[in-house]
């Protein structure tokens, strides 16, 4: 990896999501080089397990495949996937980054054949999946990856499978003496965007995610309508495979409370409203959805689809949160315990499945930051001189949707050009 | 309706969350209620409130001021804290709770016959007598709250956990001819009055 060529004037892009590959991109269709750091074995973070976008309901596939398109076709974009920045020293316009780059034992001759993962027996949890199934030892992540390359789980060297990867290997991809790497990389300026992870659902107590089997979380529920995805696009609940036709949501799981997340995650109204489409999808009439909240905050242009929703008979609204849930051992329903704010009527509502809208926190813990930088209580990063040449995008920001995601990476981007631009001044 | 009461009237006029934040205990958070109705929702005696806390926090805004202070709803809180536990805005609601019991009592205008009304009277006279709560007297009063012939039934059925409780050193038969006391018993009336006398200030003011 000693050949990548990293000055003063270039970009570093950390994270390789939608905000990422955003930032990315602006700065070097503009002519500006850039690095783009990536801790997955692949570009195109969470976006990549999304079934649909909301408000307009298209694929993101759709959309990141155009993204790569110009990714590939930029000679001034360097991806290195797999790796991570582990500090940052200098200043804006002359930073040196540590960049730990683990191994992929898999090398560019792969043409992603499967013919590795057919060999192997080993199998792990899917993290793309977010553990709701299993992936070979030697995997692709999914099938749009990119790079188009598979991956050799690191718990698997040593062992025969890997051995058997190997040998199955028609083209000398596999490479198990890979080692990991740390390199130096000069930089100009760093857009941070390393994204959002989903809050540990595990947490919130009342809503029992750890001992009830049919609740599950958005982000879950979302893979679940994904053909290639864990159940094969069907909507069925985790505990007997039964179609899940009367389902539940429940906002502000791990949002707006102060024991869990202060602040307002601002995507999960829309995703819980996105939602009850995809079974409205799945079963037409039979659909019985019902949305528990304390507001649906669905503003500006986002408030057609709230309506549309509304008029939808069969999804209805109920005014609460849900207070706890039960599981009745006879069917395995939930049963969800609560009183309502409109008539304050207490309920206990049986469900097939229950999805909590769970909130978004920054995927960097900020007691454990890699580098000098300035973030609120809930961990996402302020916009502050002190920060130098270090602009934050997307969801390291603040919690956004796609669309304002995008939109605040097109502005870091402009941010670092500003400052390589000074430093291309100064240089002559 | 007592002077203070209507003196209170008279002073809050229609602004009821003004009266409740100036006068009952944490009363200045009730506005800070997001009305998600998780209190609610955890409270273990909740069916048996007439108005649930979510609810009785929108009846001080909306103005609805006897309704809330005549209601025997907060007499039902147990302080289990599962309320203040679980509330997203952290509100203590258990305290708001007791504060607006509290205020209702200054007022005059408790529920008169709310047996947990009855019974925290009996507590505080029992426990500002010496300073130490007397168990024996309180039993009894307890038993004897509701009339002679029902308190010398509850008595006899009690007889036998009494009896254990004298066993075990729990409870002491002489406690009737006084009981015990904490070491400065002037001094602890002394501070109860000051303390009843500044709260009377504050109220009046």
């Amino acid at each position: 990896m000693s050949d990548i060529v990293a000055t003063n004037q270039t970009i570093l892009v950390v994270g390789g999501g939608i905000s990422g590959m955003t930032a990315a991109l602006e700065a070097a269709e503009v002519g500006k080089q850039v690095i783009l750091i990536e801790k997955r074995p692949f570009i195109g973070g969470r976006v990549s397990q999304l079934y649909k976008y909301f408000p307009k309901l298209c694929f993101p596939t759709c959309g990141l495949e155009i993204n790569q398109r110009r990714m590939n076709a930029n000679r001034n974009i360097t991806v290195l996937t797999m790796s991570e920045v582990t500090n940052l020293q200098g200043e804006a316009g002359n930073y040196t980054a540590t960049v730990k780059i683990s191994p992929r034992y898999v090398n560019a001759n792969c043409t992603a054949c499967g013919a590795c993962a057919d060999a192997v027996e080993a199998e792990f949890d899917n993290e793309f999946n977010y553990n709701m199934d299993k992936h070979k030892g030697a995997y692709l992540p999914y099938n749009m990856a990119q790079p188009q390359r598979y991956v050799i789980d690191p718990r698997m060297i040593g062992t025969d499978d890997a051995q058997k990867a190997r040998d199955a290997c028609k083209f000398d991809a596999v490479d198990l003496d890979m080692q990991e790497e740390t390199v130096e990389l000069k930089a100009g300026a760093v857009v941070w965007a390393t994204g959002w992870r989903p809050y540990d659902a595990n947490k919130i107590q009342p809503y029992g995610y750890d001992r009830i089997d049919n609740v599950i979380t958005s982000v879950e529920f979302e893979r679940m309508m994904d053909p290639f995805g864990p159940t094969g696009g069907k909507l069925v609940r985790p505990s007997d495979g039964k179609e899940a036709k009367n389902v539940a949501f429940i906002q502000c799981a791990g949002s707006r409370d102060r024991n869990y997340l202060k602040h307002c995650s601002r995507i999960c109204c829309m995703a819980s409203l996105k939602q009850s489409t995809y079974v409205s999808e799945k079963y037409g009439d039979e659909a019985d959805v019902s949305i528990y909240y304390i507001d649906i905050r669905a503003i500006d242009r986002f408030d057609d689809f709230h309506q549309r929703v509304k008029d939808d008979p069969n999804v209805k609204f109920i005014k609460s949160k849900v207070a706890n849930i039960v599981e009745n051992k006879e069917n395995g329903n939930p049963t969800l315990n609560g009183v309502d704010t409109e008539g304050y009527n207490r309920y206990a509502n049986e469900h097939d499945l229950v999805v909590l809208a769970i909130g978004m926190e920054p995927s960097v813990d900020k007691d454990t930051f890699p580098i000098e930088i300035k973030v609120n209580d809930e961990g996402f990063i302020e916009q502050d001189e002190a920060n130098g040449g270090v602009f934050a995008a997307g969801c390291s920001s603040d919690a956004l949707d796609v669309n304002r995601a995008v939109q605040s990476a097109t502005a870091s981007a402009l941010r670092a050009i500003q400052v390589v631009n000074r430093v291309a001044q100064a240089e002559g | 309706m007592s002077d203070t009461n209507t003196s209170m009237v008279e002073k809050y006029r229609n602004n009821f969350l003004k009266e409740v934040e100036a006068n009952v205990e944490e009363g200045e958070w009730v506005k800070m209620c997001m009305q998600c109705g998780v209190c609610s929702g955890s409270c273990p005696l909740g069916p048996h409130w007439d108005h649930p806390p979510q609810e009785l926090f929108m009846m001080i805004r909306a103005g609805k001021r006897d309704e809330v202070l005549e209601s025997t709803s907060m007499w039902m809180c147990t302080s289990c804290y599962n309320c203040i536990v679980r509330c997203p805005r952290e509100l203590p609601i258990t305290h708001i709770m007791h504060g607006l019991a509290h205020y209702a009592t200054r007022l005059g205008i408790e529920p008169k016959n709310q047996p947990t009304r009855k019974f925290a009277q009996l507590f505080w006279d029992n426990l500002a007598r010496n300073g130490r709560v007397n168990e024996l007297k309180l039993g009894i009063s307890l038993y004897f709250m509701n009339g002679i012939v029902e308190g010398i039934k509850t008595a006899l059925g009690m007889a036998g956990i009494g009896m254990g409780m004298v066993k075990t050193k729990r409870m002491n038969p002489m406690e009737i001819l006084g009981g015990h006391t904490v070491k400065d018993k002037k001094g602890f009336q002394a501070m109860i009055k000051k303390a009843q006398e500044l709260e009377a200030a504050r109220v009046d003011n």
